[in-house]
C-alpha cells in the first residue's frame, strides 16, 4: 500500500516546481501555468488527506471542487487580462508590463 | 512491492518530468502540451486515490477547458515571443534556490509528522452520490457553492468585459 507521506512529497515536488515556474519565467502565460500546477499539488494534498483520514465523509471532495472552480476563473480572467495587455503593449513579457511600477 | 506502487512511481516520474518541461521548455506550444501530460499524470493520482469524479472533471476542466484555453491565448500572443532566446529572467537562479529550499523544508516537515501508512478505511460505494448530496444541502456546502457559482459567473462577465474590442476607440 502506498503510504501518505508519498503522495505529500509528489505534491511538495509538484508545487515547487511550479514555483519555479512562477518566479522565473518571463511570459505571462507560462506565470500562470506554474500557478496551475501550484493548485494541482494542492488539490493532491487535499485528496490525499481526504482519503487517509477521513474517507467516509465528502469534505475533501467538496474542498477540491471549490479549489477547481477557483482555478477556472483565476484562467478565465487571467488570460482575459493577457489579451487586452496584448493589445495595448503588443507583448505579454511581465517586464514590459511596467506601467504601475512605481 | 505491489502494483500500485509501481503505477505510482511512474505517474510521479512522468508527472514531475512533465511539470519541469512546462517550466523550462523555450517554446510555448510545448510547455502547454507538456502541461497537459502533468495535468494527466495529476488525474491518475487522483484515480489512485480512489477518487474517481474528480479525475473525470480534472480531464474535462483542466485538460478540456483550462490547457485548450491557455494554447489560443498562446497562439494569439506570439508575436513578441518567437520562442527562441531564454524564456527565463536573470532571477532564475534565486528563484531555483528558493524552490530548493522550500522542497527541502517541506519534505522535512511531511517526514517529521507521524503520518498514517494506511488508510483509515475504503471510500463507501456511494461517495460521489453524498457529495452530490453534501454539495446542495443546507447542512453541507451550499453556501461555498452558490458562492464558488457566484465567481464564476464574475468572472466569465469580467473576462468578456477585458477582453472585449471597443471598435469606436
Amino acid at each position: 500500500m502506498i503510504s501518505l507521506d508519498w503522495y505529500l512529497i509528489v505534491a511538495a515536488a509538484l508545487f515547487v516546481i511550479g514555483l519555479f515556474g512562477v518566479l522565473s519565467r518571463k511570459n505571462a502565460v507560462a506565470i500562470l501555468m506554474g500557478v496551475e500546477l501550484m493548485l494541482n499539488a494542492v488539490n493532491i494534498n487535499l485528496l490525499a488527506f481526504w482519503r487517509y483520514r477521513a474517507p467516509t465523509e465528502p469534505v475533501g471532495m467538496a474542498f477540491a471542487i471549490i479549489v477547481f472552480a477557483v482555478a477556472a476563473a483565476e484562467v478565465a480572467v487571467g488570460l482575459a487580462l493577457f489579451i487586452a495587455v496584448y493589445r495595448r503593449f503588443n507583448s505579454v513579457v511581465a517586464d514590459d508590463i511596467n506601467l504601475m511600477k512605481w | 512491492m505491489t502494483a500500485m506502487q509501481i503505477v505510482f512511481i511512474l505517474t510521479a516520474v512522468v508527472t514531475l518530468f512533465a511539470a519541469f518541461r512546462v517550466v523550462t521548455t523555450p517554446n510555448m506550444i510545448h510547455a502547454a502540451l507538456w502541461l497537459i501530460v502533468a495535468l494527466f499524470g495529476v488525474a491518475v493520482f487522483y484515480i489512485l486515490l480512489s477518487a474517481s469524479f474528480l479525475a473525470v472533471a480534472q480531464v474535462i476542466v483542466y485538460i478540456g477547458a483550462i490547457a485548450i484555453l491557455m494554447m489560443f491565448v498562446i497562439m494569439l500572443t506570439r508575436r513578441e515571443m518567437r520562442d527562441r532566446g531564454p524564456q527565463t529572467g536573470p532571477q532564475w537562479k534565486w528563484a531555483a534556490i528558493l524552490s530548493a529550499l522550500l522542497f527541502g523544508g517541506l519534505v522535512w516537515m511531511v517526514e517529521s509528522m507521524a503520518l498514517p501508512a494506511a488508510p483509515v478505511g475504503d471510500v463507501p460505494e456511494s461517495s460521489i452520490a453524498d457529495l452530490g448530496k453534501a454539495l446542495v444541502s443546507p447542512n453541507g456546502f451550499v453556501i461555498p457553492f452558490e458562492v464558488a457559482s457566484v465567481l464564476l459567473l464574475a468572472a466569465l462577465i469580467g473576462a468578456v468585459y477585458v477582453a472585449w474590442t471597443r471598435r469606436n476607440s
